[in-house]
């Protein structure tokens, strides 16, 4: 058994609304997408037409600048939109489902019998591939590339995220499966980590042919990038892979049966959730079903992922690519008398600036107000108390402001991604936006590299 | 409803609106009164519930012990000088007319430099400055003339912070600048035997012989058995506690010690400035006790602690995030080599028997430096990583 990595630096914001363990199947949902927004500096070149008819493996969808990519359907049925934003970029593509999922069929087959060129080429047929993404960059993975290891989290710390343990449960044969594709992609080991504090369910802990890393600590401990860093970080030139545990089971289903076969467990969570349970859905699925009659009446938030870095969707939109939660909490647009100056019993401050450390077991039914204005960088210590790499966090960021590319390298990085920051974003006083300071650095970096 | 008339009035100072020009002093005011209802667009969709004006009212909250400490201790040493004995409230009474008018000054001519600062370049105004003002009458003597308070603050405010472009981007602490400003002005307010007492430089009622001597002045002449104006030996806990003569705020370590505690257990102040500034001194203090030459050099390292600005210096002033070192370890240098540098320019300077504000100005000009090597650590660490190939 390997060492535990102790994490102390973090936070976990113990919010109000955890999912119950309970699977729920909700009724078919009528309409399912796909964002090519999730999919970070992808630039989609649409495949299909509205009014199209689709099976579950169709391609949608392919990368302008990496054509082999493709991203492609989750369910069967024809194209009813292309929602388009600002200057036409594609938000959606939305299909209205069969009742009965049609599906493509790839190779089927043992990966460890086949060759490296069998696999990528069965990924990205399925339109699988776009499930492993890399470091540096947090983007789509390169299937030129052969990354020094790959990595799997097989927990999330988040604000109400849903527990992997429970989620895998009998998917133990496509899991197995899945590890046996991936390690076949890189020269280095496929890692598994997980969280030493419960004990980790054996589709995990039972791999074969992979590191198991025990981490124990706070948020951000499950992010995949704070673990990387403590095990193999990432030097100039390396590229590592990262997959969830969810995806390397459809990859699993993908060897196994030869379909695409897109269902995923999520859980949804928050606040103002009637009912928060784990929902048995599949991949891409319209929001509509699960959130009728079990959400409070009043102006509440739609999240696809957790709070701190999730992406905003309506009551009718569509559960993101990656996430596996859908968290919804109440928008905090009201005004409050001297807000800054009370007490404060019920606020919650990871400082003890407000008194609600008076009660520290409680949890918290947090809405979305800025509490603040934004101001220049003024209280400092703050982002190192929960940033668990040996980076300077305030520092990269001010080099990432001034465009110092030189500088970006030297202090860290190809090691960090917006979701490593997001913790720094929730606690900064100056309520600077943190995450998207680290993308655009990012961008800039593969604009310029 | 106060906020459907601010929502009414609101147009006016927006773009294109009557008085648009205003729109930096309607903000400050609107926010000040509303926590304002704006929500998160991107990024985290949660925000901790700290901000800036919580964290600078912390702030002043934890200055409250040692302002309504300094202004009973300005009566307490006004009636010792004029003999006459009162209770602790006709002393408190008698500070807080005396203090009281020092705070107004200083807030009005900061906060209205801020104002102009924020009109002109069109952004908030930064709540900084609610500190500084605060900071600025406890670091004075309480015999300085108003209009000084004033000159020097916008002082301050302008050369010691907007040219550097506000609240956030300074090089020196402003409250610091504004001391040092006085003292190299006006050296004759700022020091000496009679501005420290209200009331003996008119020398009206004052006892015969009444000496307005702070300790660090009796050191430095050379006299270590501390006594009091009327010839009364101090004993540790007076200048713990703070019976003494000095700046209004800086003389009870006790009730700085109190608004460490608010900084510390809020998570505001940097336990690793305050730990280190003392650490620094005490050290210093040992080091000149062993090449003792002089009465002043010999007074015990504890002591050094307790008396002057030291301990006001430590937690207030060495601690102020913006003018600091930024790196955590570079905040342990920062703060020892202040502390150091503290005792030893008290000590050893023969103009001026205190070194706090000295060494704070001085070690505020270095911090980049020291942060700029523990960076240069932190980077070089990584290039070996590579070069080692793990």
């Amino acid at each position: 058994m390997s060492e535990v990595i102790k994490i102390r630096k973090g936070s976990d914001i113990k919010l109000k609304g955890k999912a119950e363990k309970i699977f729920i199947r909700p009724g078919p949902a009528e309409l399912y997408a796909v964002k090519p927004t999730d999919f970070h500096n992808l630039i989609p070149r649409l495949t299909v037409k509205v009014d199209s008819y689709v099976k579950a493996g169709t391609p949608l969808f392919y990368d302008k600048y990496h054509p082999e990519v493709y991203l492609t359907s989750p369910v069967s049925g024809h194209v009813t939109a292309v929602n388009r934003g600002e200057r036409r970029q594609i938000l959606e593509v939305v299909i209205k489902a069969d009742a009965e999922i049609e599906y493509e069929t790839f190779d089927m087959g043992d990966p460890s019998r086949m060759s490296i060129k069998e696999i990528k080429d069965n990924l990205l047929k399925s339109g699988l591939w776009a499930t492993i993404r890399q470091r540096p960059y947090d983007v789509i993975a390169n299937p030129e590339d052969m990354p020094k290891a790959i990595f799997i989290s097989a927990f999330d710390t988040a604000p109400l995220a849903p527990d992997y343990d429970f989620v895998v449960k009998g998917c133990e044969a496509d899991f197995k499966q899945g590890i046996e594709a991936l390690s076949k992609l890189t020269v280095g080991k496929v890692h598994i980590n997980i969280n030493d504090e419960y004990p980790a369910s054996q589709v995990f802990t039972q791999s074969m042919n992979v590191q198991i890393n025990r981490f124990r600590g706070p948020h951000p401990t499950g992010n995949i990038g704070i673990q990387i860093h403590h095990i193999d970080p990432i030097n100039k030139g390396d590229i590592v892979w990262y997959v969830s545990p969810q995806d390397v089971i459809t990859i699993g289903r993908l060897f196994n049966k030869g379909i695409y076969d897109a269902s995923k467990v999520i859980a949804l969570a928050g606040s103002e959730v009637l009912k928060p349970r784990y929902y048995k859905i599949v991949g891409g699925t319209s929001i509509k079903n699960m959130i009728e009659n079990n959400i409070t009446d009043g102006n509440n938030r739609f999240i696809s992922g957790n709070v701190l870095t999730g992406t905003r969707i309506e009551s009718d939109g569509f559960v993101g690519y990656y996430d596996s939660q859908i968290t919804v909490i109440p928008e905090g647009d009201h005004y409050e008398l001297l807000g800054w100056a009370m007490p404060g019993l019920k606020k919650y401050s990871v400082s003890r600036s407000y008194w609600s450390w008076l009660f520290s077991n409680s949890e918290y039914r947090l809405d979305t107000n800025l509490n603040g204005g934004l101001r220049a960088f003024v209280v400092t210590g703050q982002y190192e108390k929960v940033f668990p790499m040996d980076i300077y966090p305030v520092q990269l960021i001010k080099a990432i402001l001034v465009k110092d590319i030189d500088l970006m390298e030297k202090l860290g990085i190809y090691e960090v991604a917006p979701e490593d920051f997001a913790l720094c974003e929730f606690v900064c006083t100056s309520k600077i936006d943190v995450q998207n300071i680290v993308r655009e650095g990012l961008d800039y970096m593969i604009k310029e590299m | 409803m106060l906020i459907d008339f601010i929502n009414k009035i609101r147009r006016h100072f927006e773009k294109g609106g009557k008085l648009e020009k205003l729109k930096s002093t309607f903000d400050a005011f609107s926010t000040f009164l509303y926590v304002p209802n704006k929500v998160t667009s991107r990024g985290s969709h949660i925000r901790d519930n700290i901000d800036m004006k919580r964290t600078m009212a912390i702030v002043v909250l934890a200055l409250m012990p040692a302002l309504i400490f300094g202004m009973w201790n300005v009566g307490y040493q006004h009636f010792l000088a004029t003999g006459a004995v009162k209770t602790i409230w006709q002393n408190f009474a008698y500070g807080f007319i005396q203090v009281f008018p020092i705070i107004v000054v200083s807030y009005v001519s900061g906060l209205a430099t801020e104002f102009i600062f924020a009109q002109i370049r069109g952004h908030e105004v930064n709540e900084g400055f609610l500190v500084t003002g605060m900071l600025i009458p406890l670091i004075v003597p309480v015999e300085i003339p108003l209009w000084m308070v004033a000159v020097a603050t916008v002082f301050a405010v302008i050369i010691g912070k907007e040219v550097f472009g506000g609240t956030g981007m300074n090089i020196l602490n402003p409250a610091l600048t504004a001391r040092a400003f006085l003292f190299f002005a006006y050296p004759s307010e700022m020091s000496g035997l009679k501005v420290w007492i209200e009331g003996l430089k008119d020398g009206i009622n004052i006892i015969d012989g009444f000496s307005g001597e702070t300790i660090l002045a009796q050191a430095a002449s050379g006299n270590t058995n501390f006594v009091n104006g009327a010839g009364e030996a101090y004993t540790t806990s007076d200048m713990f506690l703070g019976f003494i003569p000095g700046s209004i705020g800086e003389t009870s370590t006790l009730a700085i010690l109190i608004g460490a505690a608010i900084l510390l257990y809020t998570g505001i102040g940097s336990w690793k400035i305050m730990f280190s500034v003392f650490a620094g001194g005490y050290l210093m203090g040992l080091i000149l006790n062993l090449f003792a030459v002089n009465p002043f050099m010999e007074i015990s390292a504890g002591q050094h602690l307790i008396i002057g600005g030291f301990a006001f210096g430590a937690v207030f002033m060495a601690t102020d995030p913006v003018t600091a070192a930024q790196t955590e370890k570079g905040k342990f240098i920062y703060g020892f080599l202040t502390g150091i540098l503290a005792i030893l320019i008290r000590v050893l300077n023969p103009a001026y028997p205190e070194g706090m504000m000295l060494a704070i100005l001085l070690m505020n000009v270095f911090s980049p430096l020291i942060d700029h090597y523990v960076i240069e650590a932190n980077i070089k660490k990584r290039l070996k990583r590579v070069k080692s190939g793990t």
